[in-house]
């Protein structure tokens, strides 16, 4: 029994539930919850001002919620974030650091902080320059780095007392396209035996490396599933169905989701698994009820399109 | 807790500022105490340091908010403070890492003026003859003085992400605490002048200079010191 009792728990590493954050009159977080399980990489996606880095901020012990429950491997984060802390590695959105630090020294002062012994740190150290690729900047400072070595030291340092949990915030802004890719194979390395969590305003990112994604806008989860689900959605076939005469929703509910176009009642969208089956239905309720047809076109959703559908502001 | 108190040193001594802030206070007290005909011991004709000690703390009101602008306005204007904030350090202990260093700081400023002491023992007639209680009582009160702008400067830093206006406010402060008070004791007579005097540091740091050192004087300042730096936790809380 406590096996599995553990290994639930080990298998959601991270539990957000119904966080609610306000800031004046604004409501940040609106009831967001989602979970992570390790050895998976989770991106965390929305559109600027989502709730993206508030959220993460939480979950770090950075900022206090107003209400709702994060947990870490079972632990509670919000009343005990000093425990959690040494549990979590975060790298901050913009990734701050002491440009004036050596990389080495940078690294061994943020091992220090998290309690590590010092020849612990400097072999970790050791380690992380060389899985990060930065041996050839070693010896440098970190202002005379350029942006996307800085963003492994970022990396480096977020990972140096070897955290479970990995939370990136938009880690790959302002990187050239070569970096971007380097980053990316980084990350998805790093996320073998940990939990990853990285949140991004580009789809591609997480349709390049992510198994699970959770979709946010104006503070609310709109949807939270493996990325192979969402995918399945995304290539959902919408038929655009336009005739003479007034149509009504309830005709055609029992072939799939369905809503009024552009053009008000004439005009149909439909959407459905597979257009085939689909069509001919749609043709023998059009035969059945006596409507003039004037067009019926076949468009494929992608995962592009999905997204801008569920972030839309209205 | 240690790894930040030694790269608050080592931030210092890394830097062009660092040394040149010591240099330049060892200076203006050299000039003060050896050169400037109006406070200079050498034209006094007495052997003793009144001069060093009065007006030492002038140079800290400026010299220690220049030290502590940085520590941790820097950090909040650059980001880092997420850092700190999100490692297993409490606020509490980023505040006292940070505040042990400067107090190193202060220290290592005042350690060249015990050389002063002992050319004065030298010159004095016969040599040898100096107050050494009284030097060493405020000796000691010079270095209170510096611990407790040292919390005001640190409080200051918490207050804004600007090192300049932190600089400012650290300046207005230490010069409110320690001059502020006894000038207002001065416009009031009475009861209500002798507890204003009270407050002042300076009333504090001239009964430490008599050669005693009375635990009163010493509680007060440590209560200013644990109020400024509760002030700082307070106020980095709730950011």
């Amino acid at each position: 029994m406590r096996v599995i009792f553990s290994l639930v728990l080990l298998f959601m590493s991270l539990q957000v539930s119904q966080l609610t954050k306000v800031y004046g009159s604004q409501k940040v977080l609106d009831a967001v919850s989602f979970s992570a399980a390790p050895g998976r990489i989770l991106g965390f996606l929305g559109p600027n001002g989502a709730g993206k880095s508030t959220t993460m901020k939480i979950i770090t012990g950075y900022l206090a919620a107003d209400s709702g429950e994060v947990k870490v491997l079972g632990e509670n984060a919000l009343e005990n974030p000093k425990k959690v802390s040494s549990k979590i590695g975060y790298l901050p959105e913009h990734n701050p650091l002491y440009l004036d630090l050596y990389v080495r020294e940078f690294l061994e002062f943020s091992g220090g902080l998290y309690g590590m012994k010092s020849s612990d740190v400097r072999r970790r150290v050791e380690e992380l320059i060389r899985k990060t690729g930065l041996q050839p900047e070693r010896h440098k400072k970190i202002g005379q780095l350029s942006k996307g070595y800085r963003q492994r030291v970022g990396l480096a340092r977020a990972l140096i007392h070897d955290p479970q949990v990995v939370i990136l915030d938009e880690p790959t802004t302002g990187l050239d396209p070569n970096q971007l890719v380097e980053i990316r194979a980084l990350i998805q390395e790093v996320a073998a035996d940990k939990t990853l969590i990285f949140s991004t305003h580009i789809l591609q990112e997480v349709e390049a490396i992510c198994q699970d994604v959770v979709i946010i806008n104006r503070g609310k989860i709109l949807a939270a599933s493996p990325l192979s689900e969402l995918r399945g959605k995304a290539t959902a076939v919408e038929l655009t169905l336009e005739t003479e005469e007034a149509l009504e929703l309830s005709w055609f509910e029992s072939l799939g989701e369905v809503k009024f176009g552009a053009k008000g009642t004439n005009e149909l969208i439909l959407t459905v698994p597979e257009a085939n089956e689909a069509r001919k239905a749609l043709m023998q309720i059009i035969a059945s009820r006596n409507l003039n047809l004037i067009s019926l076109n076949q468009g494929k959703k992608n995962l592009e399109t999905l997204f801008r559908e569920i972030t839309q502001t209205p | 807790m240690k790894s930040l108190f030694f790269k608050e040193i080592n931030a210092f001594f890394g830097s062009l500022t660092g040394y040149l802030v010591l240099v330049l206070f060892l200076v203006a007290l050299g000039l003060i105490v050896w050169v400037f005909p109006e406070s200079s011991v050498l034209e006094y004709g007495f052997a003793d340091l009144e001069a060093l000690f009065t007006y030492t703390p002038y140079v800290f009101t400026f010299l220690i908010p220049a030290l502590s602008m940085r520590m941790i306005a820097e950090e909040r204007r650059i980001g880092t403070w997420e850092l700190l904030r999100t490692s297993p350090l409490s606020v509490f202990q980023i505040v006292w890492a940070k505040y042990l260093a400067l107090l190193v700081l202060v220290f290592l400023a005042l350690v060249p003026t015990l050389l002063y002491a002992y050319s004065i023992a030298q010159l004095g007639d016969p040599p040898g003859n100096l107050d050494w209680a009284g030097f060493f009582g405020s000796w000691i009160g010079l270095l209170m003085i510096g611990a407790t702008f040292a919390a005001v400067g640190l409080f200051a830093s918490s207050l804004t992400a600007q090192q300049v206006v932190a600089f400012v406010l650290g300046v207005f402060l230490c010069f409110s605490l320690y001059f502020g008070f006894s000038a207002l004791g001065d416009l009031l007579s009475g009861e209500a002048a002798y507890w204003v005097e009270e407050f002042s540091l300076s009333y504090h740091y001239a009964s430490l200079g008599r050669g005693v050192i009375d635990s009163r004087d010493l509680f007060f300042l440590l209560g200013m010191i644990w109020l400024f730096l509760g002030g700082s936790v307070l106020v980095l809380r709730s950011k």
